[in-house]
């Protein structure tokens, strides 16, 4: 176990170097740090001063050495923007992006887990059949449409439900806060995790379903029939265990896409998270702001892989931890 | 008193082309105790035989006529239930490949005990135990430590010495075995085969077991039933039938042991192959690759029919002698 | 392998298409789209790209049927006053072209990595699988994102407009080139274990031709599978991309462009500027996957055996 995570970490380490790298590479490249701090009638002479009393006409590799050191102490930079530290404000929007996905795996397990088992073990029945029809259809909408056509059917038709921000929220642990545990939160909530749940739920549902019916075939499941045990034991402990294990896998691929969309969604409800807070800052240039988005999403990343491999290798015990199947 | 009585079994596949018929009445007895062989090619129906007894065919197969007798009940009209219960059991199955036979996520006490638990209301501990009894009675070593191990950490023979201890572990009166050692090494193969012989003799239960492999039913059996597109050909004591063989295809299928052969000179082979379940010719289904054919086998099927043990379907053999 | 009308209609998937309505239906509504939006600068009644055609005074009418419609606009004009027939057959053209060309693209790519890969195997094998890994774990829609935003803050929106086309095609055609090359790999492996390939090598090919002309027909089936789920993937990040604002520019717009635009007159009442895209857009990715359903039916072994 222990040296399992000793090479993940390694792996982990140089992953987050890469993105750093890319990272520093793209601030570099994108606007002028100077011209947010100074204003344009500054003349050039103490332009140039200013440059080289911030570090800005050193050589790459030093700006960039500069660049890891202050980022381990958690200083990525200052937002142009916000005119705060740039991983405050993160911190600050992070919350908001984990309650939404919270909610969305919420709806996510609820409903591909028992629905995807259902269609694996009566493909024929209707219900499997419309399960698998609106499945497609779920796939085939993109995620900004169906948040779209939410909003448009609850918030201006009906007007039953809210159509952006997060509404109350209350403050764990002194600085966590949440809007999981107010009815105004939750009445804000419920749009947009179903809008970020409706594109990966199908994919769950197809999945499930398919690994569930090839593990039905298998030779050891028929064992299991004629060793007589009980239909629920034979389908919910035999069978689905083995089918997690490439739900786990594929799962964890899913998280990556799940960052890219609460982009979207959190755009479409004006969801004051990471990924609004990302794109609003694309929009105004605000490089510190970018480049620190893209180091946390990155770490975000690196642990939920790791995490998730761990699982597996708990759940599959044909893979020693050390990363090779025995 | 027989354990086990199989009449005019049939079962049927309905395919997009049409149903296919993969048992064509198939009558056979077994008495308690006895140990009975199923030889045939690929295809020949051994293995729907087998799966028929306890209901699992696999779908869209179904057994369309017939009645399978044990122990006082039809097992072929029985519900969920009834054949829950004897699955496992009263009767128990080995199927060929070990590997593919236990469940790898699952350790080796759980695959066990849940069969024991199933059926009987057994605290945990006890069932552990009856389990390493079995264990031990495979000739497994160490059966204690076996418990908490997976099934890919053993290797393929043991393997199919713990396959053999699940199906023995509710003390079944019948095994039916589906060519439990084809997928084997050589070496191993003989081995198990002992083990599966002498713990049949030792403990009284009955074996079907179910083979291409005729040097295998040799060494196991005391009966043996031939199997050719969907019904059974001949039929009569292990050694008799194997030694003096009645049915022009079984002849062929001895003849063509290399052991027959003289070193040096061609294989002996039945020429033409079976047919497949859906191109079955009229008459006797053999009859385009037997070389004592004559204008009767193309249209009259020949009854499975004889004296006391030997039976034999083929209009050239007539009534045959103990 | 000689090709004939006869043994079309004669072969398995010609005759599972013909019972499956849905697999037909499909094909002809898809058909009906490309085919419109093919000839979309000759059927199209106005030309949504020229900045001069339009009048802001004709914006916000709505479709031909509501009340407030005017004759002009069959489904209505968006904000700035353009003709939402025209800039929706545009716009489903540009959708649809970004698809194919980005699919084009990881596939030409993928494969031939993916064949080089395979069938030279060892170290190159484990080089060019490392990075299809690497490439694999980030989302081609949050590469996307990135590549986008900072080539649109870098080169100026107006250079942007000229090559956002070009940009996005490249972008996502480099960032899926994994999907393809995984598939033809696990075809190659799998074909060079097959006793023909020996055989051919001991006659003496050389091994690009042993790869064109024996192992790549053997690859076809799992590559057109992958395929139309590739295409209907390329337009949904392209119109989450414009979506967002980092797609195609207003100017020259996709269907999520166009949804973009629309998107804040929904709550003034001018549902028909997004949801007439939207529903152009849904129809064409939900054509596309479900000729890409039957088709990796009609293409799996397994089931017609």
């Amino acid at each position: 176990m222990f040296a399992f995570l000793l090479r993940r970490f390694g792996q982990a380490v140089i992953v987050m170097l890469v993105i750093s790298l890319l990272s520093f590479s793209i601030q570099d490249q994108l606007g002028d740090p100077l011209r947010e701090l100074v204003g344009q009638s500054v003349s050039e002479e103490i332009r140039e001063q200013l440059r080289d009393k911030m570090g800005l006409n050193d050589p790459y590799l030093v700006q960039y050495w500069r660049f890891l050191k202050n980022a381990l102490q958690g200083d990525l930079g200052t937002s142009y923007f916000f005119k705060r530290p740039a991983l405050d404000v993160i911190l600050d929007k992070l919350p908001a992006t984990i309650d939404l996905v919270i909610a969305a795996t919420f709806w996510i397990l609820l409903f591909s887990i028992p629905v995807g088992i259902f269609a694996a073990i009566h493909p024929d029945h209707w219900f499997s059949k419309l399960a698998l029809s609106l499945s497609i259809l779920g796939i085939s909408i993109p995620v900004f449409l169906t948040a779209i056509f939410l909003i448009y059917l609850f918030a201006v038709e009906l007007g039953w439900l809210p159509s952006y921000g997060r509404g109350d929220t209350i403050t764990l642990f002194s600085t966590w806060k949440t809007s999981l545990l107010t009815l105004d939160g939750l009445s804000h909530i419920l749009l947009p995790s179903i809008s970020l749940a409706s594109v990966i739920l199908p994919l769950f549902v197809r999945l499930i379903r398919s690994e569930m019916m090839e593990v039905l075939e298998s030779e050891y499941i028929r064992f299991a029939w004629a060793k007589g045990l009980r239909r629920r034991r034979i389908w919910f402990l035999h069978s689905f265990k083995n089918t997690l294990l490439p739900v786990i896998t594929v799962g964890g691929v899913q998280i990556g896409i799940m960052v890219a969309y609460t982009i979207l969604t959190e755009t479409v409800f004006q969801w004051p998270g990471m990924g609004f807070m990302f794109l609003e800052a694309i929009n105004r240039v605000d490089t510190p702001l970018i480049v620190a988005y893209l180091i946390v999403v990155g770490l975000i990343f690196v642990v939920t892989n790791t995490v998730v491999d761990i699982i597996y290798g708990l759940v599959n015990p044909t893979v020693t931890l050390v990363g090779r199947p025995t | 008193m027989s354990l086990l009585q199989v009449n005019n079994l049939e079962v049927e596949f309905p395919l997009l082309s049409g149903k296919v018929k993969a048992l064509k009445d198939i009558s056979f007895s077994l008495d308690k105790g006895e140990r009975i062989g199923i030889v045939g090619e690929s295809g020949a129906g051994k293995s729907v035989t087998a799966f028929a007894i306890l209901n699992l065919i696999s779908k869209p197969g179904r057994i369309t006529n017939g009645s399978i007798w044990f122990d006082g009940a039809n097992l072929a009209d029985m519900d969920r239930d009834q054949i829950r219960n004897i699955r496992g059991n009263k009767i128990s199955m080995i199927f060929q490949d070990p590997m593919m036979t236990l469940n790898p996520v699952l350790t080796i006490s759980t695959q066990m005990v849940e069969c024991l638990q199933a059926h009987r209301n057994l605290p945990e501990a006890e069932a552990k135990k009856i389990a390493v009894e079995k264990l031990r009675a495979v000739q497994i070593p160490a059966p204690e430590t076996r418990l908490d191990q997976y099934p890919h950490e053993l290797s393929g023979g043991m393997r199919q010495r713990v396959v053999i201890a699940i199906a023995l572990i509710s003390d079944p009166a019948l095994i039916i075995a589906d060519e439990p050692t084809t997928a084997l090494d050589v070496t191993i193969q003989a081995e198990i085969l002992q083990l599966l012989l002498e713990l049949c003799v030792n403990f009284n239960v009955g074996l079907i077991l179910i083979t291409h492999d005729l040097g295998v039913v040799s060494q196991v059996t005391q009966r043996t039933l031939v199997m050719y597109a969907g019904s059974i050909i001949e039929q009569g004591p292990t050694r008799e039938l194997i030694s003096s063989p009645l049915h022009p295809y079984t002849q062929g299928l001895i003849g063509a042991l290399p052991e027959q052969t003289t070193p040096g000179s061609r294989l002996n082979q039945i020429p033409g192959v079976m047919p497949s379940l859906q191109d079955i010719p009229e008459g006797c289904a053999f009859h385009p690759r037997c070389t004592l054919a004559v204008a009767k086998c193309q249209h009259q099927i020949p009854e499975l029919k004889g004296k006391t043990s030997r039976l034999c379907a083929c209009h050239l053999v007539d009534d045959v002698d103990a | 392998m000689n090709f004939s009308l006869e043994r079309m209609r004669r072969s398995p998937v010609y005759y599972s298409f013909i019972n499956n309505k849905v697999a037909m239906v499909s094909a002809a509504i898809l058909s009906t789209l490309l085919l419109v939006s093919i000839l979309a600068p000759f059927i199209a009644p106005y030309d949504p790209w020229d900045q001069t055609a339009f009048d802001i005074m004709d914006s916000e009418y709505p479709p031909i049927g509501s009340s407030g419609a005017d004759d002009r606009f069959l489904l209505g004009t968006d904000d700035m006053g353009r003709d939402m027939l025209s800039t929706i057959l545009y716009g489903t053209g540009i959708s649809i072209a970004i698809g194919i060309f980005a699919t084009i693209l990881q596939a030409f790519m993928g494969i031939s990595i993916g064949l080089v890969s395979g069938y030279f195997g060892s170290r190159l094998d484990s080089f060019l699988m490392r990075i299809a890994d690497i490439q694999l774990s980030f989302t081609t829609l949050m590469v996307a994102i990135i590549i986008l935003a900072v080539f649109q803050a870098a080169v100026g929106l107006n250079s942007y407009e000229r090559y956002a086309l070009l940009m996005i095609v490249l972008v996502i055609g480099i960032a899926e080139w994994p999907q393809y090359a995984r598939t033809v790999r696990a075809c190659v492996l799998a074909e060079k274990k097959k006793e023909y390939v020996d055989a051919v090598k001991v006659i003496g090919l050389r091994p690009m031709r042993i790869l064109y002309r024996h192992i790549l027909p053997n690859t076809f089936s799992p590559l057109l599978v992958i395929s139309t789920v590739q295409v209907a993937n390329a337009i949904i990040t392209e119109a989450g991309l414009s979506f967002l604002g980092l797609g195609m520019p207003i100017t020259k717009p996709s269907l999520g462009s166009l949804i973009r635009n629309g998107f804040d007159y929904i709550f003034s009442g001018s549902w028909w500027i997004t949801f007439l895209p939207a529903l152009v857009l849904i129809v064409l990715i939900l054509t596309i996957n479900l000729l890409g359903d039957w088709l990796r039916d009609v293409l799996n072994p397994k089931i017609y055996k």
